[in-house]
């Protein structure tokens, strides 16, 4: 488990407007598209070893990942309909 | 070891955004292109590379996710032109450099053996 507690379903949470990618090798989970972007949590979906250490063979701490919703429209203002859920660990959510 | 391959576009969010060149998700140059969901015959080769994946993960030299961040290292211009599988090799190649399990003299020394 993660030593953290859980985020509720319901939950507003800003995605963290952080660009690894620019400060040299990295493995990212997080779309792009959703760096700084406010959704609701959905639901939890487990806790995992984070992706990012694992992928350099790390030790990886064990993280909650979490299903958020965001309105489509708020990401791509032409968006007309549709859904966007994604997964997201909580190294990457922030108090909206 | 190189830094991940970036591509700024030219303007609009969030196109403009320093995503990693493999983070197409909701790049609308991308958004067009129907998915191909035909099944793929695997070649000789595709099957070597994915056995010798196979073993590196039995043996633990290497996991799944170290390919994967491998694979997205690879520079756009080589990634776009590859094959699915002269992907996975170029990120088991360039893994097996940085961990010291073979050498780039080795590597080439090899090559030249088999021609």
């Amino acid at each position: 488990m993660s030593a953290t507690p859980l985020l509720a379903a319901g939950t507003r949470v800003r995605v963290r407007d952080d660009w690894p990618e620019t400060r040299g090798p990295c493995h990212i989970r997080t779309p792009h598209y959703l760096r700084g972007a406010t959704g609701v949590v959905e639901r939890h979906l487990g806790a995992f070893p984070n992706p990012e250490d694992l992928a350099f063979a790390r030790p990886a701490p064990v993280l909650n990942l979490y299903h958020v919703r965001f309105a489509p429209a708020a990401i791509w203002p032409d968006a007309t309909g549709g859904a966007l859920v994604v997964e997201l660990y909580e190294s990457w959510l922030e108090a909206a | 070891m190189s830094t991940n391959p970036l591509s700024p576009e030219a303007d609009g969010l969030p196109e403009a955004r320093p995503r990693a060149m493999h983070d197409m998700g909701g790049v609308s140059k991308f958004m067009c292109d129907a998915v191909d969901v035909e099944p793929h015959a695997l070649d000789d080769f595709d099957r070597e590379v994915d056995a010798i994946r196979g073993l590196l993960g039995a043996k633990k030299v290497m996991s799944v996710d170290e390919l994967r961040r491998g694979i997205e290292a690879i520079p756009e211009a080589d990634y776009l032109r590859m094959t699915y599988y002269q992907r996975w090799i170029r990120s088991i190649t360039d893994n097996m450099l940085a961990k010291g399990v073979f050498t780039e003299a080795e590597l080439r020394a090899a090559l030249e053996d088999t021609k």
